[in-house]
């Protein structure tokens, strides 16, 4: 299978901190790969560096084969981050229409856009009079312009009622199976079963990087969360066996 | 540079300006009444409000558009916007630009209703025409902006930003011969106000009170400003850093 990321001895420090140790994966293309694992664990960081915006220690990350940064990428990679980065004093619709601009597509792509995170009928409010939940929407909104072959979402459905939450995961779905790769952050365990693929991040380090299928399998845990903590304290288990031989 | 990202951004910060009102009516506003108050103020000696009148309609737009670059910058950065518009296929000069523009379009607007006060019912006499006096006011905004863009960079916060106001403005005001002719300043004073941008924009300002053209004094001393407004953005485009900690 094609890979669309592809990450090598990642090493970020953040904040005078080690936030990533060393990571090693591949993301591959047309699926949803769900990032999940507590907050603080390195998931934004891991983001922040698939876009190339994150300075790094050490390490290769390769997005469409390219470096990431690159600027061929700026225009195949949509990114929505953790706080919705638009214009507050600006409508959702200009919101829309300015971003359309820069990714130099038509503005009607901004109204299909808004169509899709079902923001059509709000289009015209401003964005610092709408709920955390809309202005998220509208952040996504812009993301998509211009369909971009890799969508990189940092808890996108935070804060969304359970009805919106579902659409937006059909939304990241029909996406995929027209061959865009999406890596989607978030801390509800529920989420983690809609994904294709999980990352499992837990202090900078990857913990498990499966199919949710295999994951409960090898945990023998139905349900993720159970599975989750199962690796966790398999790999807090395996530190300490290290922290006693030393 | 793509034109319409350019474009896009000036309409996109006229657009934010638009949805708040209460600054448009303050940055157009306040000059005018600023100067009305000078006017008066110096009533009894008129030849203050002859000599300062001019100058002051290129400090305000300086002041103004310092603040308001350098807060919206500030916002910028702090929003998460900046990082965005890093990640889209936008090029640094597209956003600078886009800025200058707005701001231009903006500075235009209040030279003009304030320079029509000025030299209509507050009687001012220039020898330069208001075309003239208009392209020196929006230049003086141009680098107002430059400036502010690239201090905002040492600003985390809106707090910060504001207090470069007095920090980085005030002291440029006091040695641009505003109040006191530069020749006659102290000498290490007048070796400061040499280096400093807003001297020049000052001396063409009171050079186009005597002479209706544009001398070969004034087009040096438009040629610095327009320098530093160029150097100044080269300096802020180099803050804006696509890749951070």
């Amino acid at each position: 299978m094609d890979q669309a990321i592809r990450v090598r001895g990642l090493v970020v420090d953040r904040g005078g901190k080690r936030a990533l140790h060393g990571l090693d994966c591949d993301v591959p293309v047309g699926r949803v790969t769900g990032l999940l694992g507590p907050s603080g664990g390195g998931k934004t960081t891991f983001m922040r560096c698939v876009v190339g915006v994150q300075r790094i220690v050490a390490g290769e990350v390769t997005v469409l084969g390219l470096p990431a940064g690159s600027a061929a990428l700026r225009s195949r990679i949509g990114y929505v981050t953790q706080a919705p980065s638009v214009y507050a004093d600006l409508t959702a619709r200009a919101n829309a229409r300015y971003f359309a601009a820069l990714q130099g597509v038509p503005a009607e792509a901004g109204e299909a856009a808004l169509d899709e995170v079902g923001l059509s009928e709000d289009a015209d409010r401003l964005v610092g009079r709408m709920s955390g939940g809309q202005r998220t929407r509208v952040s996504l909104a812009c993301a998509l312009l211009g369909d971009p072959e890799v969508l990189v979402l940092d808890e996108p459905t935070v804060g969304l009622d359970p009805v919106l939450r579902r659409d937006l995961w059909a939304t990241f779905h029909r996406l995929a199976e027209v061959g865009s790769t999406l890596l989607v952050s978030s801390h509800v365990m529920d989420e983690a079963a809609r994904c294709d693929e999980l990352m499992l991040l837990r202090e900078g380090r990857l913990v498990a990087h499966d199919t949710p299928d295999a994951i409960r399998e090898q945990t023998g845990f139905d349900d993720l969360e159970l599975a989750f903590l199962a690796l966790a304290e398999q790999e807090d288990a395996a530190a300490h066996r290290t922290q006693v031989r030393a | 540079m793509s034109t319409r990202a350019t474009f896009a951004t000036a309409r996109r910060v006229l657009g934010q300006l638009r949805h708040d009102p209460r600054t448009v009516v303050l940055l157009i506003a306040v000059p005018s009444l600023l100067l009305v108050l000078f006017k008066y103020v110096f009533e009894g000696s008129p030849q203050v409000f002859d000599r300062v009148g001019l100058p002051m309609l290129g400090i305000f737009p300086f002041v103004t558009m310092f603040l308001v670059t350098s807060i919206a910058m500030v916002r910028e950065r702090t929003s998460g916007t900046l990082e965005r518009l890093l990640t889209t296929p936008m090029h640094k000069p597209d956003l600078l630009a886009g800025y200058a523009l707005a701001f231009g379009v903006v500075a235009l607007v209040q030279g003009a209703i304030a320079g029509g006060i000025a030299l209509g019912p507050l009687g001012l006499t220039v020898a330069a025409g208001i075309g003239l006096v208009l392209t020196l006011a929006v230049l003086n905004a141009l680098l107002g902006m430059a400036l502010g863009l690239f201090l905002s960079a040492f600003a985390s916060t809106e707090f910060q930003a504001v207090q470069f106001l007095p920090a980085a403005v005030f002291p440029q005001v006091l040695l641009s011969g505003l109040f006191t002719p530069r020749d006659q300043m102290a000498e290490v004073l007048r070796w400061i106000s040499n280096v400093l941008p807003m001297s020049y924009a000052i001396d063409a300002l009171n050079a186009a009170r005597s002479s209706p053209t544009i001398t070969s004094g004034m087009a040096a001393d438009l040629a610095v400003v327009v320098g530093c407004v160029l150097a100044a953005l080269a300096l802020g485009a180099a803050t804006l850093r696509r890749r951070t900690a």
